[in-house]
């Protein structure tokens, strides 16, 4: 099977983006409405407001926003400072500098306060939006394409139908040359034996097992419980197979990787990414929500993620589009206009998994011919960065 | 890609080919006769969405199997047809004594 074209801009790292986007990104809180303001009057065009909002300094919010910042799907980065905050915004205004892309820095206390900064930023942002319809695109193949998958507002069908359909988008990609990344440790317990099993090197074996048991012993001592009433209520009898629903959506490839946030996986194939960190728990919660979760994924170079919902999630993300597959046919009847993808006809008889995990599949690939998702269309452009402890090592290669 | 799992039959899921057990995919009433593939289901009660049905008979010990995977050990024997739950499936998941540090 010859993989459709799709059209990319290209970056000097090598890279494509499927989207052309200026972000607009506060370097501490107190940045964060100049932010808004400076992107109000460019609400019609690819224009984000991404940011970091913790004074204090943080490693990890360094290397997530270095990694925003330069995403594929990004062209041109409007940063802003308050002026007294720890972040080292020299540092990260370099990086940006160096991949190529054109940035600017304005900090509002020596900038003359909110007005000016606001001012500043919108002029140099209308330069930059005036000049994407002139940015070059070339050519992409799918092999290029890097690809998230998470589960949210889970139901009883996410299991069944989104959850798999998902799986067998990611198995073509995979066939395909792409690169894969699934997640959630948390939501994978039980399940790390099985995952073993599936490494392309048997050295990950061991990696594998301790990454899922990290997570469990992580979200043991933070008092969160994995089987309730109601999930044996709903059918499911073990943690195995609850973790399993969530599992699924991996797909059946080897798995040839672990990396964590921020990190660019060395090749493509399918990769665990590895949100817990270290040690005991410092700063909360892994992902406070979905859209942390999402983050973290574009983060790793996702330039699309797959989000399977039953209850009925809205969201999208800034940076990259969120393909949005919706499980349960009855969410899908009252929210249609905001998915993608209606796994739910599994359950009504009216299409196989194979089917629905095409249609996800073909979704993406037109992601990058034109098409656009729901939630973008809708405006969606949700962003969470909080603290975290940062990230290990650089992952090895076991292709 | 053109295998028969993923395939509704009347209301029951097979998602994978190994699998010994099938899902409900709606509601369904006791007595209610469902094929799937070759064999004949007859549901031993009301089953609501996402309740397990044993395919094939299933010996205490065996794994049952969903997803293609392991979802723990029958704890007695599975007649085809009977539903599969918390009174004939045990899970295998030790981690809990992991954590403890006895099992580590």
């Amino acid at each position: 099977m010859t993989a459709a074209t799709l059209t990319g801009w290209p970056r000097a790292d090598g890279r494509k983006g499927i989207r052309n986007v200026v972000l607009v990104a506060y370097l501490v809180e107190c940045a964060h409405h100049v932010c808004s303001r400076i992107a109000r009057p460019f609400d019609e065009s690819d224009v984000q407001v991404i940011g970091f909002s913790g004074c204090f300094p943080s490693d990890y919010g360094q290397e997530m926003m270095e990694a925003l910042c330069t995403h594929p799907n990004v062209g041109a980065v409007q940063l802003v400072s308050l002026g007294c905050e720890n972040f080292r915004k020299q540092e990260l205004a370099e990086a940006v500098r160096a991949s190529g892309r054109p940035v600017n820095l304005v900090t509002i206390q020596s900038t003359g306060g909110t007005a000016a900064a606001i001012e500043a930023g919108r002029t140099w942002v209308a330069d930059q939006v005036d000049a994407l319809p002139e940015a070059p695109r070339v050519a992409m193949d799918a092999s290029e394409l890097v690809i998230g998958t998470i589960c949210g507002g889970s139901d009883a069908t996410s299991g069944l139908t989104g959850n798999p359909a998902a799986g067998r988008a990611f198995d073509r990609f995979v066939t395909e040359g792409a690169t894969c990344i699934f997640e959630e440790t948390g939501e994978l317990i039980g399940c790390e034996h099985i995952m073993a099993d599936r490494v392309s090197d048997p050295a990950l074996r061991p990696d594998i097992v301790a990454t899922v048991e990290k997570a469990a012993r992580y979200y043991a001592q933070m008092g969160y419980g994995s089987f309730s009433n109601g999930n044996a209520l709903g059918g499911l009898s073990t943690i195995e197979e609850k973790s399993l629903g969530a599992y699924v959506k991996s797909g059946s490839s080897p798995i040839c990787g672990i990396i964590k946030p921020a990190q660019q996986a060395p090749g493509g194939g399918l990769y665990l990414l590895d949100v817990v960190p270290e040690g005991a728990p410092k700063f909360g919660f892994p992902n406070i929500n979905d859209t942390a979760e999402i983050i973290e994924l574009i983060a790793c170079g996702a330039h699309a993620v797959i989000f399977v919902t039953g209850r009925g999630s809205v969201v999208g993300s800034a940076i990259s589009p969120v393909v949005k597959v919706c499980a349960n046919p009855e969410t899908y009847d009252r929210m249609a206009a905001d998915m993608d993808v209606n796994a739910g006809r599994i359950l009504r008889g009216e299409a196989t998994l194979d089917e629905v995990g095409d249609e996800i599949h073909d979704k993406i690939v037109a992601l990058g011919q034109g098409g656009r998702t729901r939630s973008e269309e809708l405006g969606h452009t949700e962003f969470v960065l909080t603290y975290k402890t940062a990230s290990g090592p650089e992952p090895g290669c076991h292709v | 890609m053109s295998d028969q799992t993923g395939m509704v039959a009347g209301g029951l899921l097979h998602l994978h080919p190994a699998d010994n057990v099938v899902v409900a995919i709606r509601a369904i009433t006791e007595g209610e006769s469902i094929k799937v593939g070759g064999t004949r289901l007859v549901a031993p009660r009301d089953l609501g969405l996402g309740h397990k049905l044993a395919l094939t008979a299933i010996a205490e010990g065996e794994d049952v199997t969903k997803y293609g995977a392991p979802i723990g050990r029958a704890s007695r024997d599975i007649a085809p047809g009977e539903h599969v739950h918390l009174h004939n499936l045990a899970s295998r998941y030790t981690v809990i004594e992991d954590i403890e540090g006895t099992n580590a």
